[in-house]
């Protein structure tokens, strides 16, 4: 590893170390302790001092909310509700992706009758996000009766003017000659993308795939709109659902599990394309 | 291998024409090098044949078809590029074969033409590597490499010694002219650099603002360039030209001195054109130029004096011998060799 320009000896090194050290406590200590109170049980957690060890009850709390035994929703499973959620994610994430990679494609690469005004109508939808456009959006999604299912809770999300706009600045920064070599080699516009624009698009794929994920992940208002059955919840909603305003009809301790278990896959896709991403920026650099 | 036609071609870009008719025959096998300095329009003439460009009007055929309307890859043609434009993701071999992939060749050619271009450029070592862990010298072969496999019928390279430190551009000079004997495949070669243009073609396009001024030998465009932009352009350190008044045999140089030059035509004024390598020392400067020098640059075998010509600010070039004893603010006379002059029209350029 190289030495950083600010290397620093001594005092100076201990302070550092100091703030950071302080820095990383004052951001886990309190996940750490939603894991601590999801392996007690709500009697242990609802009455000081708070433990901070994990106790006893965490494979019971763990099995009764995966097998639905939490009543406040409905008595579905985690697993359940975990699929929904991934299913949502991914499908904004991957939506999201193939339409503004396509979108960016089709402005950056050809010339088409009121490409300039396509690219600012774009643009243009950065000021609406789903807010403000909620009521059409419902009402369109009902009269598709696609309430309740899976394409209403994805397709409203998945067009993205950030995406677009992320990949049309990448994509100008491809040489013209790349282009042109692809085209003496022979290469259409199809093989052009999968070819050459696709790998080399990869980091920034991988990137926002992540964002978008998060993303994804953690949507409320929307599918709190266009769900009415508890099958069809997501994790992050049937949390808000367990917590009711009188402390002894909430399950804090099944609300814990829940928690830790809507932390985990954004932590696990973070980890597992950041590696991938690192690798990418350093096999292909241009 | 292939003729290549070129027929009027001319190219406009947002009303304005930048190529102003260009017409040629370029023999199957021959080596064309386009020369002409920034902005003249070679690239876009190059581009143009390669299909990368669109056609204002005019005709392009290549090896008996008009191309005009045919996309890139369905010209049989090769490009090389001025930075190469190599994939920076495939590696040098996957950077070589691509196009022959797309054209669904078999694996065995496919292979045997990527060993045998290697091998020419001596890229074997590097197949596996990157483009970004190779030299600019070896990214200018690839780049080649790419071309060679395909077997077009016609190579275009853009200036693709550009970016190389002068050493190499000498060895890949010899290289590319090495390849072309070997390959004998018709080439258009765009380059700014007047040593390549004349020592790698067959024949050159002397360009100058969109128009041909010369198409030629590099010898013929040497000897006899036929207009001043050329005269100019062509040889290093450049021709001196100077406005001159000719009356009664002799040309009237600036600052009023009468040379008798014997068998200048007609009359009045005239642009005079000699090369420095022309031009000799004459004993005095009694009927010779008088040339006071402002600098002496040695180059060993030759020098070259720079210096005005007397009373005048007009200035002028002497190729000296390499040991000459000149020095700053000596006066020499100097008289052109004879049959050495060119002479151009003031108000066309053209050559009288
Ligand atoms: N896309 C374009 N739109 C408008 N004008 C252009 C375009 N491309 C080139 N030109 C103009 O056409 C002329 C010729 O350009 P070209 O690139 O062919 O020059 P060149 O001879 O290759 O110069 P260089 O040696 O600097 O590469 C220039 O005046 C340039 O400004
Ligand atoms: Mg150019």
């Amino acid at each position: 590893m190289a030495e950083s320009p600010f290397a620093s000896r001594g005092a100076s090194r201990i302070w550092a170390h100091f703030w950071m050290v302080l820095g990383v406590i004052l951001v886990v200590f309190p996940v750490y302790y939603v894991f601590i109170a999801s392996t007690h049980s709500t009697q242990t957690i609802l009455r000081p001092p708070l433990p901070l060890l994990p106790g006893p009850e965490g494979l019971a709390n763990y099995g009764d909310a995966l097998s639905g035994g939490i009543g406040q929703i409905g008595g579905v499973s985690l697993w359940r509700l975990l699929g929904n959620t991934t299913l949502i994610a991914v499908g904004i994430a991957v939506g999201k992706i193939v339409i503004s990679m396509a979108s960016a494609y089709a402005i950056v690469f050809f010339r088409f009758p009121l490409r300039m005004v396509c690219f600012w109508l774009i643009f243009i939808t950065l000021m609406l996000p789903v807010e403000v456009r909620i009521q059409p959006t419902y009402k369109v999604m009902v009269d598709l009766g696609l309430i309740d299912t899976y394409p209403g809770l994805i397709l409203p999300l998945i067009a993205s003017a950030t995406a677009t706009l992320l990949f049309r600045q990448f994509f100008m920064t491809i040489p013209d000659e790349l282009l042109e070599a692809a085209r003496v080699d022979g290469a259409g516009p199809w093989r052009f993308f999968r070819d050459i624009l696709w790998p080399l698009s990869l980091t920034n794929v991988a990137a926002i795939f992540v964002i978008q994920f998060i993303y994804g992940w953690t949507q409320y208002l929307w599918p709190l709109l266009v769900t009415n059955s508890n099958e069809m919840n997501t994790i992050v909603i049937a949390l808000k659902k367990m917590i009711s305003f009188a402390d002894a009809e909430t399950p804090w301790n099944l609300v814990m599990v829940t928690s830790v278990l809507a932390i985990l896959p954004p932590i696990l896709v973070v980890v597992l394309m950041q590696r991938w991403f690192v690798k990418g920026l350093v096999e292909t650099e241009k | 291998m292939a003729r290549i036609l070129l027929n009027d071609l001319r190219k406009t870009y947002d009303g304005q024409e930048v190529i102003h008719g260009i017409t040629m025959d370029i023999a199957d096998g021959e080596f064309v090098v386009i020369v002409g300095p920034s902005g003249c329009g070679k690239s876009t003439l190059l581009r143009m044949v390669a299909g990368l460009e669109g056609i204002s009007s005019g005709t392009i055929e290549i090896g008996g078809k008009v191309v005009n309307a045919l996309e890139p890859r369905d010209r049989n043609i090769a490009m090389v590029f001025q930075n190469y434009a190599l994939y920076p993701h495939m590696s040098v071999r996957e950077n070589m074969i691509y196009g022959l992939k797309i054209a669904k060749m078999p694996r065995a050619e496919i292979e045997e033409r990527l060993m045998r271009a290697a091998k020419m450029l001596e890229l074997e070592p590097y197949l596996d590597r990157k483009p970004r862990a190779l030299s600019g010298g070896q990214r200018q072969r690839v780049a080649m490499g790419r071309a060679l496999v395909r077997d077009p019928a016609a190579f275009l390279l853009d200036e693709p010694l550009s970016n190389l430190d002068a050493k190499l551009r000498l060895q890949m000079r010899l290289q590319i002219k090495e390849m072309h004997l070997r390959t004998g495949q018709t080439t258009l070669y765009v380059t700014h650099d007047q040593v390549e243009a004349m020592t790698l073609a067959d024949r050159l396009i002397v360009m100058n603002a969109g128009i041909a001024d010369q198409i030629g030998t590099p010898l013929e465009v040497y000897e006899r360039p036929a207009t001043e932009f050329v005269a100019g352009f062509i040889g290093s350190p450049a021709m001196n030209i100077l406005t001159v008044t000719v009356s009664e045999g002799a040309a009237i140089l600036p600052g009023n001195r009468r040379l008798p030059l014997p068998g200048l035509p007609g009359a009045g004024e005239f642009r005079l054109g000699m090369r420095p390598e022309d031009l000799r020392v004459a004993e005095s400067t009694e009927g010779a130029i008088p040339v006071e020098l402002r600098s002496v640059e040695r180059l060993g075998a030759d020098a070259f004096g720079y210096g005005l010509i007397e009373g005048t600010d007009v200035p002028m070039t002497v190729r000296l011998p390499g040991n000459s004893a000149a020095k700053r603010g000596d006066r020499l006379g100097v008289l052109p060799e004879d049959g050495r002059l060119h002479l151009f029209s003031v108000a066309t350029g053209k050559r009288v």
